[in-house]
């Protein structure tokens, strides 16, 4: 990597500027790139030097913010992570699937957020053994084997990218999707938490874990290998155990 | 326009805007009050740059250690240029805030017994920092984010840019925000406003910062008379990656990662950090963990001795881990070993990484008293965006996640005092910014013929930064700055953007982000010009300049705006009332005394 080889790339870029027509089409931009160029990169270098109307989300150009997921050749990608030295010939950006667009790469999260929120994703805990007390502030205890249950599952960034890649999202937005299964499932793992029962009368039903069909691409897309499909699964796996409980106590 | 009313407005989504919509929200079910609260960010909250942070938050912890210990190395850490009142305040209130962190969710990591697990970190007399393995920023933001969502008094915004403060007869009386989808103006009316908006890393060319770390808080407050404080103070992070500037954080070297030059030498010990403490048992305060200033300021010795290596176009030294063992890098640096994988293709668990200062954190702000409140009745101010007065003339790395949760708190609670005893403004007083704005956005739009282009100020903003304030500075390079940054302003006046839509209009909101920067980096050339000494991160090689000067300069800089004109610069006095400005020293120099 310490030699640094500049060639130059195409890369076309799908525009969508509503106030000036209805219709998107696609664009060309021809720009130098060497081994280190990201896409996020390459939108940058667009914006200053070649097109100052092409708007996208970005912001830490680190993997860890959430905001710059577009489809790269039709794959959910998170655009600072991924590298045009990995790709030959045009390369074809759009923005994320599944999303209402507002302009070029810019999409409508509101869904993604709203569904979030559905699952209660904070820790639920009503009648505490110790309340906490700014005058005397305790912990709960929590062994490592009791992190590493939920651990994983906590890593998610909520960029998206997982709904792009869910074609049950793609039929039906109400779905909730990987990202928000995956958290309900995280707070559901956890030692310190009380809210299981609470989480699965969203999770039970038909948008809930049930309207997955196990594709499993969310997991293969996921830039954080967080694994939804697993924490779907697992969530299906409780949801039954829920109603096979409901369904005894009568 | 769209008129809304609400008890508190807050700006900003990160650490500190969330901990203070829920430190407000708590504060007013406690009076009695019920309040709306409005919580406004440019981006999704968890977004927000406070996700970047990595290596973790202090809070005295185990029964060794003191709060009489993490306010020493706090004050010696910032070289005296603290308020010692505040800082008493903080870790005093430290712990309990990130218990609360743990009673809300955060992951911290944890020891085989349950309890939450500590480590190192430079500049700290003992362990004291909590993290949750190298992700700390991310995990505190998004259970912040999360908590959020149960108090349904707490409207989000989104996406909406504040363009500017009302302020009525020396009160703060709401907000102009801009709908970023949609390109409308809303005024927000309020009883008490909060800016959490964060620092402004992105002065710089080469820095650790998100894109959106543009310093807009800054100077929204700065324009209505609100002093910038102590803004010469920029910290180079010792430890960035070559080419992006992507963080690598002070936690490797805290969990034992040692620094070399090129020739394979641990060269701080040649900086007064000495002597070299053996591989794979780091020691407090020694060698890898000084504080920051000085472990950049190293580098740039180094750098001139041309004892660093290359990669890429970069000089560098070297970030050593391979000693602590795969398992172990793996369980406590997993996101270092992505970066460096990811960015410049090196697996740290096989090779050192290349690293070199980049530009973190803005120690300055906008002044605030202990309690948060700016020199503008209701309007406070939190987290990095603030010049509260905790970190001086150099911030100790994991004391500003604890700041954002301290402060964030106190200012919220602050916030719903106030406005539980406070009537809104008339509503009319808000048309006039708010037409104000419009016009200015109109203008910014107009397709003027001939215009300056944003990006060619922005560039020359960026390496006048860097050039003339950077790790080592001299009068000549930062009076060439300030001339610089004052020409950018003027020439700022005729800046037109080409896209003139109202939908997700980015070029729009980078020019609004390069003005608020190229007004707070003439307040930070002015600083750093007229501060005639060296201290913390503002080291100057001009001569009979090259050391702390206490008998003229213990004191803040105070920078006033000013409209067209030139900036203008007044000094403050230091709260100093418990710990007497004494040499700063680590290593075995530092044995026995205060630093």
């Amino acid at each position: 990597m310490n030699t640094q080889q500049i060639s130059t790339k195409q890369i076309s870029v799908k525009r969508y500027l509503p106030d000036s027509s209805a219709e998107s089409y696609w664009q060309q931009y021809e720009l130098p790139v060497d081994d280190s160029t990201s896409l996020l990169d390459a939108l940058n270098h667009i914006k200053e030097q070649l097109d100052s109307t092409l708007s996208y989300r970005w912001s830490c150009r680190m993997a860890i913010c959430g905001s710059c997921g577009v489809m790269v050749n039709g794959i959910p990608k998170l655009g600072c992570k991924t590298f045009l030295r990995d790709y030959e010939g045009d390369i074809r950006i759009e923005p994320l699937s599944h999303f209402p667009v507002q302009r070029d790469l810019v999409v409508d999260m509101a869904i993604f957020l709203e569904h979030l929120a559905a699952v209660k994703p904070y820790l639920i805990d009503d009648n505490p053994v110790k309340p906490y007390d700014p005058q005397a502030p305790e912990t709960y205890q929590q062994s490592p084997e009791q992190l590493a249950r939920y651990k994983q599952f906590a890593n998610c960034i909520n960029c998206g990218l997982c709904y792009s890649a869910c074609p049950q999202f793609g039929l039906n937005p109400e779905f909730l999707g990987p990202a928000a299964i995956t958290l309900a499932h995280r707070y559901n793992l956890d030692s310190r938490d009380h809210g299981k029962k609470q989480r699965m009368a969203e999770l039970n039903r038909h948008e809930g874990v049930w309207s997955c069909t196990f594709v499993g691409f969310c997991s293969k897309v996921c830039p954080k290998h967080v694994d939804p499909a697993a924490a779907v699964n697992q969530g299906k796996v409780e949801a039954a155990k829920h109603t096979l409980i409901a369904l005894f106590k009568g | 326009m769209q008129q809304r009313d609400f008890d508190i407005v807050i700006v900003g989504g990160g650490g500190a805007g969330l901990r203070a919509a829920i430190g407000a929200a708590e504060q007013a079910k406690e009076q009695g009050t019920p309040q709306r609260i409005a919580l406004l960010s440019k981006v999704y909250p968890m977004r927000s740059h406070t996700v970047a942070a990595e290596g973790g938050a202090a809070a005295v912890t185990s029964a060794e250690d003191s709060h009489q210990a993490h306010f020493d190395d706090t004050v010696s850490g910032g070289d005296w240029l603290v308020e010692q009142g505040v800082v008493d305040y903080f870790v005093h209130h430290a712990y309990q805030e990130l218990v609360q962190m743990e009673r809300w969710g955060c992951p911290w990591s944890r020891k085989d017994d349950g309890q939450v697990q500590v480590r190192r970190f430079g500049g700290m007399k003992t362990a004291r920092t909590w993290f949750a393995a190298d992700k700390t920023g991310f995990h505190m933001l998004h259970t912040l984010f999360q908590t959020s969502l149960k108090y349904p008094e707490i409207e989000r915004f989104d996406e909406f840019f504040v363009l500017d403060l009302a302020v009525h007869e020396g009160g703060v009386i709401g907000v102009i925000a801009l709908q970023i989808a949609t390109g409308e103006l809303t005024l927000l009316r309020a009883k008490a406003v909060i800016l959490a908006t964060g620092g402004a890393g992105r002065l710089f060319r080469f820095n650790t910062n998100a894109g959106i770390v543009t310093g807009d808080g800054m100077a929204m407050a700065y324009r209505h008379g609100v002093a910038l404080r102590d803004m010469e103070f920029v910290q180079y992070h010792p430890t960035g990656l070559p080419g992006s500037g992507i963080l690598i954080t002070e936690a490797c070297r805290g969990e034992g990662g040692i620094l070399l030059n090129k020739e394979g030498y641990r060269y701080l010990q040649d900086y007064g950090l000495g002597p070299e403490t053996p591989l794979g048992k780091p020691e407090n305060k020694y060698m890898e963990l000084g504080p920051r200033d000085k472990l950049s300021q190293a580098f740039w010795q180094e750098q001139q001795a041309g004892r660093t290596g290359k990669f890429g176009d970069s000089d560098v030294v070297y970030l050593d881990l391979r000693h602590l063992g795969e398992k172990y890098i793996l369980e406590r640096l997993p996101f270092i070993c992505e970066l460096a994988k990811s960015y410049i293709n090196v697996d740290p668990v096989k090779e050192p990484i290349p690293i070199r200062p980049a530009v973190h954190y803005t120690m300055g702000g906008i002044e605030t008293d202990p309690q948060c409140e700016t020199s503008i009745a209701g309007l406070y101010a939190a987290g990095e965006c603030a010049s509260v007065g905790l970190h001086g003339a150099n911030r100790l790395g994991s004391n500003s996640l604890t700041e954002l949760l301290v402060f964030g708190r106190l200012a919220g609670e602050q916030a719903s005092q106030r406005a539980a005893k406070t009537e809104w403004a008339d509503e009319r007083l808000l048309e006039a910014p708010g037409d104000r704005q419009q016009a200015k956005l109109l203008r910014l739009c107009d397709g003027t013929e001939g215009a300056e282009n944003w990006v060619a100020l922005k560039h020359a903003m960026v390496q006048a930064m860097e050039s003339g304030c950077g790790i080592y500075r001299t009068e000549e390079g930062m009076r060439h700055s300030l001339d610089t940054m004052r020409q950018l302003r003027e020439r700022f006046n005729k800046v037109r953007v080409n896209d003139t839509s109202k939908i997700f209009n980015t070029e729009l909101l980078e020019c609004l982000e390069l003005e608020c920067g190229l007004d707070i980096a003439e307040a930070s050339c002015l600083g750093a010009l007229e501060r005639r000494e060296s201290r913390g991160a503002h080291q100057r090689l001009d001569e009979g300049m090259q050391k702390r000067d206490d008998v003229n300069y213990l004191k803040h800089s105070q920078v006033f705006y000013q409209g067209d004109a030139h900036a203008e610069l007044h000094w403050q006095d230091v709260d100093v009332r418990f710990s007497a400005p004494a040499e700063r020293a680590y290593g075995d120099a530092g044995k026995g005394g205060k630093a």
